[in-house]
């Protein structure tokens, strides 16, 4: 077993000579302030928190930056045929591949009116529960559990807790294989188009799958009891804000709905921006938005307060042993209620592979489109939240404007409040509790920085490999 | 013996790649059995810069990450770039064929220049690679048997013959055959064959095969049926930073 990086890690930062890092700075920093070097680690992408402390212990402010390098898929997209589109957005996000090719096909078959079958969205459906499966079972065992636990990673918890890390591996390889029957692969699937798909799953790949999913639920279920000794763990932390979701009359809404809030009206996808309005702020880098208040927030704790009671029995169940009720406002819970999604995921699509069994698999020809210029919306709920795809097509079939709203980005400004409201519980604190609190305060966002198509870095300083806490003591 | 240090870093990329390495379950518990992981951002705390095997994710789009990569170089016996983006430049390069001024601002518009961004190219542009794991995403397997052989001191080999041989294996039929595009004929294997076997064509992910006979290419693309538009389009996908995108 390889030694734990954790040794090499604390020891190392603060010697770290590389001129790439920030670490230099301080010293051409006028006055008083000493600015340190962390690392916010088992994120997704490349996020900072600064913490400024004053002389005599108390934190001032914390903030939240986002200098992950842009990428430009929206300008990318332009010119680009419809039958393309949808393969180039996957690669905005290697976690939320399948997630974004959905929105995306939703936006292209609203825009050139394609109608696709029953049986397509049965399958998409499907595609959708393999990645939040894959996504939260990553996000709880690989990212969150070291910290309830107290380690660097998952890697010493194979050895002291190794039925239960065995089982979260089990579980995850599990949902790559239910993403390679349905859709071809996990990251970047290869099977879905416009109107259809271009390979269909055999009667004995959904057999497979079923028994497969039968065997993961007590797994889950193991999950969910080890969770519920460790919630005592979990901060005590209250602050309550919107809740956005999208949010159908008769189902839990992962695939489609209406855009849902716990403080507005809803609203049809196609009216997204009046949701997101979108603003740039110059400290920060990502685009932010705001609906009613000054921030809202997206992922699997606003579904959980919009739609708990479309969840399915044995989820209702394990929401029940953990504690977690309708209207909970903790955000460090939002791991809770992957958790319980995860138990309903994998409930629903047994559901849905038995109904594809009863009707039979067909091997059906893409619905074809009628190439004018259109526009369309496509939004559905990936892993950490609802995702907006929008696009205008010129009457080749080509993009003429494309946008896309990610659900980090609408969970930016909502982190930011968070951190403004633990600022009082914060002094007095070392700077390891410090930092471990806000990481773990900002690591159950789940951020997904690398899917943030539109990230201005205005620092221009970062070192990028380091996502960072950094303190500045006056 | 003192177990290889490694170390992951990811530039501009959608870090699917670091996941596939994650998605080999416990097979990843061997291979990390035989080395010490002391940066794997995605997966755990801890940083050095430390280490004896650099794995490289990601293209460089902006003047100061040619700086970090440089160091990441300095730092490394071994180099190796991860996936399409790190390996030929991926998709990241489609924003190549764009004036800078039309990216900009038609992600930001007014704030258009508030960061600093340039056309995006692979590793070996700035430095010397040592060994490439191509694809997007990479193959996880692939990933395994490259680590292999670079633990053993070994010069990793990958396929240096085209898509169309593996796909043979693979017993499709040949997209060319039902009439439609594909770049298994100029692309490197390694990959079997994974998108025409699921349904779909080669994009070119893997980048070029060497002594791809792009001239060839072009003749065998450009056929009734299909536009001079859509054959860019396709050599544009993942292949923008090479001789093959016009």
């Amino acid at each position: 077993m390889a030694k734990t990086p954790a040794k090499t890690a604390t020891a190392k930062p603060k010697k770290a000579k590389s001129p790439a890092t920030p670490v230099s700075v301080p010293e051409n920093v006028p006055g008083p302030k000493k600015v340190r070097v962390h690392y916010l680690t088992r994120v997704e992408g490349h996020g900072n928190i600064v913490v400024d402390v004053e002389a005599d212990g108390t934190v001032s402010t914390c903030r939240w930056e986002v200098p992950e390098a842009p990428r430009f898929f929206e300008a990318m997209l332009v010119g680009r045929d419809y039958t393309d589109v949808h393969h180039i957005v996957s690669r905005i996000c290697g976690i939320c591949a399948i997630g974004h090719q959905l929105a995306s096909l939703q936006a292209t078959e609203d825009a050139l009116n394609i109608n696709v079958s029953e049986q397509t969205h049965l399958l998409r459906r499907l595609a959708l529960h393999a990645e939040n499966l894959q996504s939260h079972l990553l996000h709880i065992a690989y990212l969150v559990l070291p910290d309830l636990m107290g380690v660097d990673s998952i890697l010493p918890l194979a050895q002291t807790h190794k039925e239960a890390v065995l089982k979260f591996i089990g579980a995850r390889r599990v949902s790559n294989e239910f993403s390679r029957l349905i859709c071809g692969r996990t990251t970047h699937p290869q099977r879905m188009t416009p109107g259809g798909f271009t390979m269909f799953p055999s009667t004995e790949d959904l057999v497979t799958l079923r028994g497969m999913l039968v065997d993961t639920l007590p797994n889950l279920d193991f999950a969910v009891d080890f969770f519920a000794g460790l919630m005592d763990k979990f901060p005590k932390f209250e602050r309550e804000t919107e809740y956005v979701a999208l949010v159908s009359p008769s189902e839990y809404a992962m695939y489609w709905g209406e855009i849902g809030s716990s403080r507005d009206e809803r609203r049809p996808v196609r009216q997204y921006r009046n949701v997101t309005r979108e603003y740039i702020i110059p400290t920060s880098t990502a685009k932010w938005t705001k609906n009613q208040g000054e921030s809202y927030m997206v992922g699997a704790l606003a579904r959980f307060n919009l739609n708990a009671d479309f969840l399915m029995p044995r989820a209702k169940a394990a929401a029940k042993k953990l504690g977690l009720k309708k209207g909970e406002t903790n955000p460090f819970l939002i791991t809770i209620a992957q958790l319980v999604e995860c138990v309903h995921t994998v409930e629903e699509a047994i559901t849905q592979v038995d109904e594809l069994l009863i009707r039979g698999i067909r091997e059906e020809a893409p619905a074809r489109p009628s190439i004018s210029a259109g526009r369309g919306a496509g939004a559905v709920e990936v892993p950490r939240g609802i995702l907006f795809h929008f696009y205008e097509y010129d009457d080749n079939g080509r993009i003429f404007q494309a946008d896309c709203v990610i659900p980090t980005n609408q969970n930016h400004a909502n982190i930011q409040r968070d951190l403004d409201a633990l600022v009082p519980q914060l002094s007095g604190l070392s700077e390891k509790e410090l930092e471990l609190k806000l990481s773990m305060l900002v690591r159950a966002y789940d951020p997904c920085i690398s899917c943030s198509t539109h990230c201005i870095d205005a620092r221009g300083l970062d070192d990028g490999a380091r996502s960072l806490v950094r303190f500045n003591r006056k | 013996m003192a177990k290889p240090r490694i170390a992951f870093f990811d530039f501009a990329g959608c870090e699917g790649d670091q996941l596939q390495i994650a998605n080999l379950e416990e097979r990843l518990l061997d291979i990390l059995g035989h080395v010490e992981v002391v940066s794997f951002r995605e997966v755990a705390t801890g940083h050095s810069d430390d280490y004896d095997v650099a794995f490289i994710e990601g293209s460089i789009t902006r003047p100061e990450d040619e700086i970090r990569l440089k160091e990441i170089r300095k730092n490394a016996k071994v180099l190796v770039a991860l996936g399409a983006c790190a390996a030929i430049g991926g998709i990241n390069c489609l924003k190549n064929f764009l004036a800078e001024n039309v990216y900009r601002e038609e992600v930001y518009g007014n704030s258009a220049r508030w960061f600093s961004t340039y056309a995006a190219r692979p590793l070996k542009s700035v430095v010397t690679v040592d060994a490439e794991i191509p694809g997007c995403p990479i193959d996880p397997a692939e990933f395994a048997r490259i680590t292999k052989e670079l633990l053993l001191g070994r010069t990793p080999w990958i396929p240096d013959f085209p898509v169309c041989v593996e796909c043979k294996q693979a017993g499709n039929v040949c997209r060319y055959e039902m009439g439609r595009m594909c770049l298994g004929i100029i692309t490197r294997a390694g990959c079997k064959a994974a998108c025409v076997s699921q349904g779909a064509h080669c994009w070119g992910c893997r980048g070029l095969v060497p002594g791809a006979n792009l001239d060839a290419a072009r003749i065998v693309m450009d056929r009734p049926g299909t536009s001079r538009k859509a054959i860019q389009d396709l050599l544009r996908f993942f292949l923008g930073d090479t001789g093959a995108a016009l």
